[in-house]
């Protein structure tokens, strides 16, 4: 019973740190401080939400496959946005600084 | 076990609609393929939420496998294409 408790609180924490990489992917000013924001809290945010899931289903084989499925993103999320991260920089996408702030994205 | 997944589950639809704003209307090619990418992990746990709430989680845990897969395979795919390219977009 405490267990389930443990696995819904963790789920929600989980879902609290998804939502907070959506935000920062709607309101931070440049693609790669978008980039950072949703390569780690996204990653974090799932992380979490699957191993509630785990703790909810107990020890059978489909929590072996949630296992996974949390090594499997814990992989390759981060993999994905540094990839896009070097592909913008290798074409030259310009880093956002304060002083050139109005001069558009 | 329903009383806490069906609200979840809404909750979460609610999150993903957050990153298709950024997918609409991004300056560069890069914040698209940013948001469809966590649009596409969202919906990975989306389906494993929905998993528990028909009951039917053996089956739904191997589509999110491959839902995974794929976003990833995808991510890997246009990037290589878009950072080989030398054109400024």
């Amino acid at each position: 019973m405490i267990v389930n408790f443990l696995g819904m609180a963790a789920a929600i924490g989980g879902a609290f740190f998804l939502m907070v990489g959506s935000v920062g992917l709607i309101r931070l000013p440049d693609f790669f401080s978008r980039n950072h924001a949703t390569g780690k809290s996204d990653t974090l945010g799932m992380m979490l939400v699957i191993f509630g899931m785990m703790l909810i289903e107990g020890f059978t084989l489909n929590s072996a496959k949630l296992c996974f499925v949390l090594i499997f993103v814990f992989l390759t999320n981060p993999t994905g946005t540094h990839v896009l991260a070097n592909a913008a920089l290798r074409i030259g996408l310009k880093p956002w600084f304060r002083k050139n702030a109005g001069k558009g994205e | 076990m329903d009383t806490f997944f069906l609200p979840y589950t809404i909750v979460l639809t609610v999150i993903i609609f957050l990153p298709l704003y950024r997918v609409v209307r991004g300056p560069t090619i890069f914040d698209r393929m940013l948001g469809a990418g966590a649009v596409g992990t969202k919906t990975m746990v989306l389906i494993l939420a929905i998993g528990f709430l028909f009951d039917r989680l053996d089956m739904f845990v191997d589509i999110s496998l491959a839902y995974a897969v794929l976003n990833f395979i995808g991510t890997i795919a246009i990037a290589k294409f878009l950072g080989t390219e030398k054109a400024e977009e």
